[in-house]
């Protein structure tokens, strides 16, 4: 009986030990983030370019646009495309074997290794060019969103009660307007979320970018050129020698990782805020 | 007119749902493509042969084999029992009040990116390791980790979830009997959660063994298979992001995509298992 309760409680001690170890290495890692990336940050940063190191007029500029640009065109391939096939599954798929079979198919496209998709991208849109660019960049950050996307608008559509759309149907709806008007109204909220989710975790995704859209040093808007983005930038800063470099990879680490965590407790507080109701 | 654009809308969608199927095979297809030279070049052999040298195309994928397997090996062993425990903790031990907090705490573990992972171990755990284990600090014990700690949350959650899923009345008949909370978690909540447990193990596994940028950093990317775990090695996603853009000979180059072939059928087999096999019944549940 004694050996049970002792037993008992080194359970208990080490279980509370492992979460405050999971714990320990969030903060030590946010710690250096804000730490290390807040000495980092000026109005250099989105003023100046890249530049090599030993240079003044040195900053994020040209990788923080190239960025938005990139995760912008995923986003506008990949979120439409995404909530239509997830549009799919819900409305006309339901449980057929059909939608079953895309719905493991994505979870298995959810976990794939992305530097393997960056791979698949390189070898369709890169080496046929002839050279690294935007696009390529896009199309690789895309492949990997569309499966969130869809997997995200499913569930949410599946939360729209029955009742509004046989509502909407006794009414002589046809059923692509009962979809968009009735269904998507209803489900508006979580799939904005889930979109939301998705775009912070492309953005935060380096190994697909890295021989696909490269990087640049120099300012560009056009996706036919190599592009540069804040998380490559991130990589050759800091495995460099230079202490400038490596300064300015943290303040780009810092910029990421700010962006990543809010947009993931915002989507957290609003879905947590649809649940109460 | 209102039945074409009915049926086009309906068409539109499941074209977009097949897309998902069709980028799948067409990445088989491509990488089986690109890798043929070396396929035919060399062989199943290209998974013992330890010899990398681009300079004499002679091309072995044994190192960076080696060094995903024991890095992912090292990253489980780590892992699991921590994920476990805090399965258990935020099931079984915590306040109401406290189990949210401490549960989302975790989970935004799972939310930073990699890369900053990566930067984090190479500049304050490297070190560490240096320092207590010898060596560069750059090797197989802190890639393992390092990934490690990426994959806990991961683990933790979905563990977590399987074990809300054991009925409380069988819980409340257990504590009735006279047990203990660890005779209840270990004879009621992990016996029913087991399927759970093991697919989120092997789901972890499958992370872990395709993480790019967190072991990019730490490996110390060196084409041998080292005599010991503090040693620099390499693996196959890192073998990928430090060379792919300098491959010049063609043979090269597919031998790189022979790697992410091999890469995408382990993961591929990984995840399935652990969907398929194991995890279904908490999707059901959900």
């Amino acid at each position: 009986m004694i050996k049970r309760k002792i037993i008992n409680n080194i359970v208990l001690v080490l279980s509370t030990l492992s979460a405050l170890i999971g714990l320990f290495f969030l903060f030590w890692i946010l710690w250096t983030l804000i730490s290390k990336g807040l000495d980092a940050m000026s109005m250099k940063i989105f003023i100046y370019d890249t530049a090599p190191p030993g240079r003044e007029e040195s900053g994020l500029r040209n990788a923080i646009v190239g960025q938005l640009i990139l995760v912008g065109v995923a986003s506008a391939i990949g979120i439409p495309l995404g909530i239509l096939a997830g549009t799919y599954l819900s409305e006309y798929g339901k449980n057929s074997k059909f939608a079953n079979f895309i719905r493991d198919i994505s979870d298995i496209m959810m976990s794939a290794p992305s530097i393997v998709i960056g791979a698949f991208v390189y070898a369709i849109l890169v080496a046929p060019v002839g050279h690294f660019n935007g696009w390529a960049g896009a199309a690789a950050l895309a492949i990997m969103m569309v499966p969130i996307v869809l997997r995200t608008t499913d569930d949410m559509l599946n939360l729209v009660p029955q009742q509004l759309r046989e509502a909407a149907y006794a009414l002589g709806a046809p059923k692509y307007k009962v979809i968009i008007q009735i269904v998507y109204r209803g489900a508006k909220v979580g799939v904005i979320t889930g979109v939301l989710l998705s775009i912070a975790r492309i953005a935060g995704e380096t190994a697909p970018l890295l021989f696909t859209s490269f990087n640049n040093n120099f300012f560009t808007t056009n996706l036919n050129e190599a592009m540069p983005s804040l998380t490559v930038t991130m990589f050759n800063f800091a495995t460099s020698p230079y202490e400038d470099w490596i300064n300015l990879g943290w303040a780009a680490a810092f910029i990421l990782g700010v962006f990543v965590l809010s947009v993931n407790i915002l989507g957290r507080l609003i879905i947590k805020k649809r649940k109460v109701k | 007119m209102q039945k074409i654009v009915d049926k086009s809308f309906e068409y539109l969608s499941k074209l977009s749902a097949l897309l998902v199927l069709v980028v799948l095979v067409t990445i088989f297809w491509v990488l089986f493509e690109e890798a043929k030279p070396a396929i035919e070049a060399f062989g199943v052999e290209f998974l013992t042969n330890s010899k990398w040298a681009p300079n004499l195309e002679i091309f072995g994928g044994a190192p960076a084999i080696f060094g995903s397997v024991v890095s992912t090996f090292l990253a489980m062993i780590i892992a699991t029992p921590i994920a476990i425990g805090i399965a258990i903790f935020l099931t079984e031990i915590a306040f109401e009040k406290l189990k949210t907090p401490i549960g989302t705490a975790i989970e935004m573990l799972a939310a930073i990116p990699s890369i900053i992972y990566g930067m984090w171990g190479l500049f304050y755990f490297a070190p560490i390791i240096r320092d207590w284990f010898g060596g560069n600090g750059l090797g197989l014990l802190t890639a393992g980790i390092v990934l490690s700690i990426m994959i806990l949350p991961f683990m933790a959650a979905i563990t977590r979830d399987s074990m809300n899923t054991t009925p409380d009345i069988l819980k409340e008949s257990a504590y009735a009997l006279g047990a203990t909370k660890w005779d209840v978690i270990k004879d009621v909540v992990i016996p029913y959660a087991k399927a759970g447990i093991i697919g989120s193990i092997i789901l972890a596994l499958g992370r872990a063994i395709g993480e790019t940028m967190a072991v990019t950093f730490v490996m110390g990317n060196v084409h041998k298979i080292p005599d010991s775990i503090v040693n620099a090695a390499t693996s196959i996603p890192v073998t990928l992001a430090n060379e792919f853009t300098e491959a010049d000979g063609d043979l090269y180059y597919a031998s790189l995509f022979y790697l992410a072939l091999i890469l995408f059928v382990i993961s591929f087999v990984v995840i399935a298992t652990a969907k398929f096999y194991f995890l279904r019944k908490i999707r059901k549940e959900r």
